[in-house]
């Protein structure tokens, strides 16, 4: 009696399941992309305004009848995964995505400590991804399925040193990074190389080191006063950033302070206050003074949720539209995953000149895109953009 | 290296300690009552910090509801600080109702107290995080902030305060537990808990005075942590909490006197090695001298061994 009962449980379980997956799989006229974003962790304002802008976009290509694929309408759907801005959540936020919600495109996550290993999950299940954050080169490095949104960090490391060094008119610089988040490492390293090369081996007299969560940094800080170097170059998230800033006042440090493309967060001017006024950083993007396409998004995204969008909002959008672009170039969707994610892969890599809101661009054999750069001075609690750079 | 620079890194560790020490003689007092380790007091630490910053923010009106008028300094600091103890003194004193005392009382082994105050902090975490969302928030400016700059050192006000008041708490702790009847209370719960009631010395009333103190020196660290450190993370008390635990362990758990040398031990080894070192070997080398100190004194510094009577 009760094996049969079981039994019936069972069946009837399994033909629920059965139907469930075939309305997933067969899911009428829409295209499901994933989001694997920071909602939960240390940088939520990352994910949230990733997810914001994600869904703003998707709204407003649903409203407008969605996309026209091949003669055919598709609506758009959105799947949002939280990876908690952690290795291990990015990549299981991932896995989860491709192999049980079925998705088409992933886009995000947006940290390199996240985009890295959530790229060899996409990599290896063979399925378009691209980071709208990611800088590092790790993310794409011989991954044909992966691409990211913004530029690279070999290039803005030599943006930085080129710009320090023509700015401040120094020879040394100081670096300070967590040394166990795979962002702020690689680009410290970079911004080495590139230093070293403008002024001889040796010209970065400190390059000190903390790990994530560190919340005192005066060691560190006590140890590049007294070395005497001319700029500190700090790569770092909002979270740490106006800890260091402060503190290096509090040791009676005057010399500038540079960051880089993590900086531009509405939330680092927040905690930050008056101590970053007047400091430099490299970015995407500025909201302040943009024109046309972006000034668009940038009215739309505050009068949604009341507040100016950050870098990472414009290049998830951006990347959104690149998905739109690549599943247009695709021409068909058969419904056959495999198809689908291989034709939509090779409609990304043949995007050329793509106009976003971020700037140009066109994706080169790694699937990184070559853009310009922006340095941004923080003048009276705003960003203003202060200089270009193009490779 | 110059003297400039190790003077300015001894006071950096000072401090770094004080703020270990200030937490550490938490784990200490109520594992001097209880034998009970109140792995809880971390995050009890962050509900100091995050009381402070929402009674601050309040009364120096940058909170969504303004007050009519502007306090000077002088209120807004006292009211502060004694309002924010009293609060966590009360979330403190809530958790030993809610979750130690039903235990006690029925007799249960010390180690489920243990693992109950390990689900107390991370609900508190977790409970702060679905409340008030995963953003950091900054703590407000209670003191105006004066640099001082002698030679090549430079101290903030902030850090002489730091500094001062951990010293003046531990003294005020040390009078309490040994020169008042309530320490000795509590000194006598801690030898022999079954002969104290037959005194007529209210346990439960004792042990709540423990938490009491043990939680608002927790809010008075919070406090003072905000002001240093001024952005605020749901997951804070656990980063700092362990550290200071560990050196509560070094100092000899139970013993006041161990837990600020404890701090000022851990303390100490973290600034210096970062400071000649790559920091990356920071907690490596810490946590072996730590371990060393235990491997030759396994009491820790100041701790008494204790005999099972049979």
């Amino acid at each position: 009696m009760k094996i049969k009962m079981l039994f019936s449980i069972v069946s009837v379980l399994l033909v629920t399941a059965f139907f469930a997956s075939a309305c997933a799989a067969g899911g009428g006229d829409t295209i499901k992309i994933g989001i694997n974003a920071e909602i939960t962790g240390d940088k939520p304002k990352v994910g949230e305004q990733s997810k914001f802008a994600a869904e703003m976009y998707v709204k407003e290509i649903n409203d407008a009848g969605g996309i026209d694929v091949g003669g055919k309408s598709y609506k758009l759907e959105l799947v949002i995964e939280d990876n908690n801005a952690t290795a291990e959540g990015a990549a299981g936020a991932a896995n989860k995505l491709i192999s049980q919600n079925n998705i088409l495109a992933m886009v995000g996550p947006n940290p390199s400590n996240a985009a890295v290993p959530a790229g060899e999950v996409a990599n290896n299940l063979e399925t378009p991804m691209i980071s709208p954050w990611s800088t590092n080169p790790n993310t794409t490095l011989n991954r044909p399925w992966v691409f990211r949104a913004p530029f690279l960090d070999p290039f803005q490391g030599p943006v930085v040193a080129n710009f320090a060094t023509k700015q401040f008119n120094v020879t040394s610089a100081c670096v300070l990074f967590d040394i166990a988040s795979d962002y702020p490492k690689g680009l410290a390293d970079n911004f080495k190389t590139a230093w070293e090369k403008l002024h001889g081996a040796g010209s970065v007299l400190q390059f000190e080191s903390f790990t994530t969560g560190d919340q005192d940094f005066s060691a560190q800080l006590t140890s590049i006063k007294s070395s005497g170097c001319e700029v500190l170059f700090t790569p770092q998230y909002y979270q740490e950033v106006p800890l260091i800033v402060s503190q290096a006042k509090d040791l009676g440090m005057d010399i500038p302070i540079m960051g880089s493309d993590s900086w531009g967060d509405p939330q680092l001017l927040a905690l930050c206050g008056n101590d970053c006024e007047g400091a430099f950083f490299s970015t995407h993007y500025v909201a302040n003074g943009a024109t046309g396409a972006t000034k668009d998004f940038i009215d739309k995204y505050n009068a949604a949720h009341g507040y100016i969008p950050g870098d990472v909002a414009a290049l998830t959008w951006d990347s959104m539209m690149i998905v739109t672009q690549a599943i247009k170039n695709c021409g068909t969707i058969t419904g056959n995953l495999t198809e689908d994610r291989t034709c939509i892969r090779d409609g990304m890599a043949s995007i050329e000149d793509f106009d976003g809101i971020t700037g140009n661009m066109t994706f080169d054999e790694q699937g990184d895109p070559i853009k310009c750069a922006v340095i941004v001075q923080i003048q009276n609690g705003e960003f203003i953009a202060f200089d270009q750079a193009c490779p | 290296m110059t003297l400039d620079f190790f003077i300015q890194n001894f006071i950096n560790a000072m401090q770094w300690g004080s703020f270990l020490a200030l937490i550490a003689v938490g784990y200490t007092l109520v594992y001097g009552v209880l034998l009970l380790i109140n792995f809880a007091h971390g995050d009890i630490f962050m509900v100091g910090a995050y009381t402070g910053y929402f009674i601050g923010t309040f009364l120096t009106n940058n909170f969504e509801i303004k007050l009519p008028f502007d306090l000077p300094g002088w209120v807004v600091i006292p009211v502060t600080i004694v309002a924010t103890m009293f609060i966590t003194a009360l979330v403190g004193v809530a958790i030993e109702r809610i979750a130690y005392r039903p235990l006690r009382n029925r007799g249960a082994h010390r180690l489920y107290l243990v693992i109950t105050a390990l689900m107390f902090g991370l609900l508190l975490e977790y409970g702060n995080l679905a409340l008030l969302g995963a953003s950091d928030r900054q703590f407000p400016n209670l003191f105006d902030k004066i640099i001082y700059s002698i030679g090549g050192i430079t101290v903030t006000n902030i850090k002489i305060y730091v500094i001062l008041l951990s010293f003046l708490i531990m003294g005020i702790l040390w009078w309490i537990v040994q020169k008042t009847r309530w320490g000795m209370a509590m000194r006598a719960i801690s030898y022999d808990r079954l002969a104290v009631p037959l005194m007529g010395i209210s346990v439960d009333q004792i042990i709540l005075f423990t938490f009491v103190l043990g939680s608002s020196m927790a809010a008075l660290a919070g406090i003072m942590y905000g002001t240093a450190f001024p952005i605020l993370r749901f997951n804070m008390g656990m980063l700092v909490g362990w550290q200071a635990f560990i050196a509560a362990v070094v100092g000899g758990i139970g013993s006041i006197r161990g837990a600020m040398v404890g701090g000022y031990i851990l303390g100490f080894t973290q600034i210096f090695v970062a400071a000649f070192l790559p920091s990356t070997y920071r907690d490596l080398i810490a946590f072996v001298v730590l371990l060393l100190i235990l491997a030759i004194k396994p009491t820790g510094l100041f701790g008494v061994p204790r005999r099972t009577k049979v």
